[in-house]
């Protein structure tokens, strides 16, 4: 299995190197080291019991297949080779079923089911579940078909197998039993756990925090292009505004009435006020009354008037921007 | 079992810390193995390990740990924290694994015992040979990593061709695993010592996963610290290691003693 692992942790650690001249390096042997702290910890399952978790579906999100391939492949080494868990012999099979065939299955299981979910969505919390339940399960299978194996290729003359002692009727039904259930379960639920922990701290670990920023974007344009095409609503608003009168409206019985009911029954002057009459010439707007004149509908001519502001703004906007300096924090 | 979950894992980390001390107590003592170059004990006892893997004959498996306890105990090893720690455990963990092997491995019957299918003595040879060749193994992996530190072992990786970028990430991993191990057994212990009262299952759940969490933040975070650290002191993606072995009479002499037992075992064994 040292064979079958060989090439993998080349590929790998080529894939790596271009890499690891930055943060990758620290980056993979800190996460090989928390999946080794993880893999102690007693999680509390459904059911009344408890089980381990390796951390292989979290890792393979976040670094990736190849990455995650070689950060479960030190944790599994360190406990081998320093706490003598697991052995030296079995490394090759372990770091082969769980951390390199695991990693990619994790990988896979999750960018298939998350395919085109948004970064909020739930969806993306049980492709993380199935990752990590899939990848144990996986590997549980590929061991117990490597011990399954055994008693046919290695026996001595008499029939008695040298290595494993259980044919694959035996050995797949006793590995998958606990591995479906107890640590299919608990890699789940670590998997899902840290992925939802992840995305509220660190979202662009995930790699996907710059989906999330255009979707606000875009969700800010849905509600921009919902408010235009309600702005002909105006319409049906009866009146003018409040303060929002011409200076025709003062000679008018039926303006000066409404400006009255709207002004606590105090009535308007008799004249047209100075300041008004004077200032009222000085800017024409290039759409009086919010209706180009060639436009006979009003509710059209008032959705193009609001969507020639709302586009004078963001552009006055997109100006700002571009011109003021942006101070950092 | 309303601290059962806390109490269980803040006692795992402890134990992997102790042991983590033991090695490095171990390492540094004088005996036979202890003096020798680290090469030499990563080649001549992973030899040892595959002539166990490889031998077909349970007596060669009997004497090669025979020979792993000879140099147990002239490396100054106690043997009782060895039964303890090691022999023990992979017994255990073998032995629930080879004994149903006893009855239903198929070959003539051994023994009947009253209401279970016959002990046949092919799945007896079969549990014993497991048995023997994980705690050959097991020992001898044991006598490599007990009787040198750490560091050197890593460096002498290099004698099996690991590329150097494994090996600095295999040191990292390994100090790092030390020092995620004293977090969170802080962390546990101090949540231990805040607890009154039970916590239900799913309580206990979600204190576990929110650990997991505060755990990656931190590591993540040490990982940015460590990156910057090492700009800090100029690295710029070339890997150096310091390499003060010098192989000695003495080295030369073991290497091929231990390389030659191994190949007396793998051609008695075959």
């Amino acid at each position: 299995m040292y064979a079958a692992s060989a090439p993998c942790w080349w590929m790998a650690l080529r894939r790596m190197r271009r890499k690891l001249f930055g943060r990758t390096l620290p980056l993979l042997s800190l996460f090989a080291a928390f999946s080794f702290v993880v893999m102690m910890f007693n999680l509390p399952l459904p059911g009344g019991t408890t089980g381990h978790a390796v951390g292989v579906g979290i890792a393979a999100i976040v670094l990736g297949p190849w990455g995650a391939s070689l950060a479960i492949s030190l944790a599994l080494a360190i406990q081998a080779l320093f706490f003598g868990d697991g052995g030296i012999t079995t490394l090759g099979a372990n770091c082969f079923n769980m951390a390199i065939a695991g990693s990619f299955a994790a990988w896979g299981i999750y960018r298939l089911v998350s395919l085109g979910a948004a970064a909020e969505s739930r969806r993306r919390v049980i492709a993380a579940a199935l990752a990590g339940y899939g990848a144990i399960n996986l590997s549980a299978l590929l061991a117990a078909v490597e011990f399954g194996i055994q008693p046919m290729l290695f026996h001595d003359a008499t029939g008695a197998p040298l290595y494993a002692p259980y044919r694959l009727g035996i050995a797949i039904p006793a590995m998958m039993a606990g591995h479906l259930t107890v640590a299919g379960a608990a890699e789940a639920v670590m998997s899902a756990g840290l992925f939802s922990y992840l995305r509220r701290s660190d979202p662009a670990l995930l790699g996907i925090a710059p989906q999330s920023a255009p979707r606000a974007a875009a969700s800010l344009w849905g509600v921009l292009a919902v408010a235009l095409l309600l702005t002909p609503l105006g319409i049906l608003a009866g009146g003018a505004a409040w303060g929002e009168w011409a200076p025709r409206d003062f000679a008018d019985a039926a303006a000066r009435a409404r400006i009255a009911a709207a002004s606590g029954n105090v009535a308007a002057p008799a004249a047209v006020p100075s300041g008004l009459a004077r200032l009222a010439s000085l800017w024409t707007a290039p759409m009086p009354s919010y209706a180009p004149q060639f436009i006979r509908s009003t509710a059209f001519g008032y959705l193009l008037s609001a969507m020639f502001g709302v586009g004078a703004i963001l552009g006055a906007a997109w100006l700002v921007q571009r011109v003021l300096p942006r101070r950092e924090p | 079992m309303s601290t059962g979950v806390i109490t269980r894992t803040a006692r795992g980390f402890t134990s992997v810390l102790a042991q983590a001390l033991i090695s490095e107590h171990s390492a540094h003592q004088r005996g036979v193995l202890q003096a020798l170059d680290p090469r030499v004990k990563v080649v001549g006892l992973l030899s040892l390990v595959l002539a166990t893997a490889l031998s077909r004959h349970i007596a060669v498996v009997a004497v090669l740990l025979a020979l792993a306890v000879a140099l147990a105990l002239v490396s100054r090893l106690s043997l009782w924290s060895m039964a303890k720690r090691v022999w023990l455990v992979a017994f255990l963990f073998t032995f629930t694994i080879a004994v149903p092997a006893l009855f239903l491995t198929p070959g003539e019957p051994l023994l009947q015992l009253p209401g279970v299918p016959a002990i046949t003595a092919q799945g007896t040879r079969s549990a014993a040979m497991l048995l023997l060749r994980v705690e050959s193994a097991v020992t001898l992996s044991t006598l490599l990593v007990l009787t040198t530190p750490w560091m050197h072992l890593l460096k002498a990786l290099r004698a099996l061709m690991v590329p150097v970028e494994a090996i600095m990430m295999l040191a990292m991993t390994h100090r790092y695993a030390v020092l995620l191990t004293e977090t969170a057994n802080a962390m546990f212990e101090s949540r231990q010592s805040r607890m009154v009262g039970r916590l239900e299952g799913r309580e206990q759940r979600r204190l576990m996963i929110n650990s997991g969490g505060v755990l990656l933040s931190k590591t993540l975070e040490m990982g940015n610290q460590v990156f910057l650290a090492m700009q800090a002191r100029g690295f710029r993606g070339e890997i150096r290691l310091l390499d003060e072995f010098h192989m000695r009479g003495r080295d030369y002499f073991a290497l091929g003693a231990l390389l030659a037992a191994a190949a007396l075992a793998v051609a008695a064994g075959r």
